[in-house]
């Protein structure tokens, strides 16, 4: 099917979210911290207070007209995710809590069968949630975490995966499509075509991603792909587990409940094929029909402009950030590596006061380490400043931060 | 008041007692997770009081200010009126409006004596919630 685009007009794309159109002190925010998570369209909004509204049941539990459209409402969510990431089919995706649920279903599906001696390789370029339950089976298990080498700029070294991946020993690749700290983009195809030759599967944590760039799970022929619909301009609370359909089903669930089985008895159970084996309990109905939403609200526009407009925000940003004395922007310095998020360092100033006092001038950008420990360890930084953007940023946003950071220098250092 | 007020910039800029100390009775390390603001603490004890106090650390003016305008406060103090200090009178040395956003980062200090004294009477350490109380 052709839709349609929109053109791309970021003032008519502004008035759709009505948080950007709040007011305090007189001024609407300037939010940068869309890494985080991005601000909701209207679209988004009334699609999930009208399902409550009209349509509200448990779906795949009654006979009633109202359980068939919450039934049509959470089966059309599913199918309109699975456009979105052109997978073969819809049971193909699993919806979960979040990316963070996505990735244990395969960490404990996959682990269940692993011992010691097995291997993850994995980068530093992970977020926590692609870090801690793979640490967990290496204390459960034993099994053995490996680091695919990489420059301070987050430029993976392939050699490195290609030596790890030797001695047969990999049962998975897991990689960030994604830095949510230096912004850089991992060869994913590369990447995923060097784990295959060595017979190991490959997850791809495409939570910083699915805003900025189309996902084409196809294309990509990675085994599972996880991401929250939060930063994709939808609800909370909800996110998918990809899965190829052939791995997937040889996955045991994570949680036992309703709705997730074929069969119960005293003495045993058999569990649901996929994609309900993984949905136990009563599913985010409305969150599913938000979700779909917002990939709808965003199919409006072609990647092209939304991809063009958000590269040159981030120029932007490195050109005006790099004015201010003390200033050093971490990742890749040429701007065309750069997706979504830029962090750095500023000599002298806690990203914790900065971020604060930026926040006093109505300015949200992120402050810490991102949930990125062992990225800060290896870099020997404690602390960064994030700023991330999103399609409705604007220049006049960016240039905001610089003079900003300028007069906090100036507080903080006194006189 | 103003979080960034001058009490809490000169404290940060020029932090009381942060040296290392020769021959500590305890020394404990805090980290704060979220944010990477470390402090470490050290106390030398005799007959149950602190004599000394040194400190080291990174992170921002609230973690650093705290710290400071508490190692100010400690020397003499007996083990039980270390034990008596609360969030509360952290706050109040501080003397500004800290807020929810702040309070972990105002509090590490105070994070970081407690568990130095669970340290030094080989006790447990206490979890985060007890020391927000």
């Amino acid at each position: 099917m052709i839709h349609a685009r929109m053109s791309f007009d970021v003032s008519a794309i502004r008035r759709q979210f009505p948080l950007l159109s709040e007011t305090a002190d007189g001024r609407p925010p300037v939010y940068l911290d869309n890494a985080a998570t991005t601000q909701k369209p209207r679209a988004m909004l009334d699609a999930m207070q009208s399902f409550y509204e009209h349509d509200n049941a448990n779906p795949h539990r009654g006979m009633h007209i109202l359980a068939e459209r919450a039934t049509d409402a959470y089966e059309g969510a599913r199918e309109a995710v699975a456009g979105f990431l052109n997978a073969a089919t819809p049971e193909e995706i699993v919806f979960t809590k979040n990316a963070t649920e996505s990735i244990n279903i395969v960490a404990r599906g996959l682990g269940a069968a692993w011992k010691k001696g097995d291997a993850v390789i994995l980068t530093r370029l992970e977020h926590h949630s692609n870090v801690v339950p793979w640490l967990i089976l290496k204390e459960e298990k034993g099994i053995e975490l490996r680091w695919v080498d990489m420059d301070k700029d987050g430029h993976l070294d392939l050699s490195s995966l290609d030596s790890l991946l030797t001695d047969g020993n990999a049962k998975l690749v897991t990689v960030t499509a994604l830095s949510n700290v230096l912004g850089i983009r991992p060869p994913l195809e590369e990447i995923t075509r060097r784990a295959h030759a060595a017979g190991a599967p490959v997850l791809l944590d495409a939570a910083q991603s699915v805003a900025h760039h189309p996902t084409d799970v196809q294309a990509l022929d990675c085994d599972f792909l996880a991401f929250s619909a939060h930063k994709l301009y939808g609800p909370t609370g909800i996110g998918i587990l990809y899965g190829k359909a052939s791995p997937l089903s040889r996955l045991p669930p994570l949680l036992g409940g309703g709705m997730m089985i074929k069969e119960v008895c005293e003495e045993r159970y058999v569990p649901a094929d996929i994609p309900a084996r993984f949905e136990g309990g009563t599913p985010p109905v409305a969150e599913a029909v938000g979700f779909a939403a917002a990939i709808r609200w965003l199919g409006q526009y072609a990647w092209k402009d939304i991809e063009a407009h958000e590269r040159k925000l981030l120029a932007l940003a490195q050109k005006e950030l790099l004015t201010v004395p003390g200033l050093t922007i971490l990742g890749p310095q040429d701007v065309t590596e750069r997706s979504g998020s830029l962090s750095f360092t500023v000599d002298g100033i806690h990203p914790h006061d900065l971020t604060h006092l930026l926040g006093e001038r109505g300015i949200c950008l992120r402050a810490g380490q991102h949930c990125t420990e062992p990225l800060h360890r290896h870099l020997k930084l404690m602390a960064t400043t994030r700023l991330s953007v999103a399609l409705y940023n604007t220049e006049e946003e960016i240039r905001a931060v610089a003079p900003a950071i300028r007069e906090i220098q100036k507080q903080l250092r006194g006189k | 008041m103003d979080l960034y007020a001058d009490n809490i910039l000169d404290h940060a800029r020029h932090p009381h007692r942060k040296s290392p100390l020769p021959s500590p009775t305890v020394e404990h390390e805090e980290r704060n997770a979220s944010c990477g603001d470390t402090l470490t603490l050290q106390l030398t004890i005799e007959d149950g009081r602190v004599t000394d106090v040194g400190w080291a650390g990174d992170g921002c003016a609230i973690s650093q200010a705290g710290m400071s305008l508490l190692s100010d406060e400690l020397t003499g103090k007996t083990e039980r009126e270390l034990e008596a200090l609360t969030k509360t009178d952290v706050l109040g040395l501080l003397g500004v409006d800290v807020g929810p956003r702040r309070l972990k980062c105002a509090l590490l200090s105070l994070h970081a004596l407690k568990n130095a004294l669970h340290r030094w009477k080989k006790e447990p350490e206490q979890g985060w919630n007890e020391t927000m109380g």
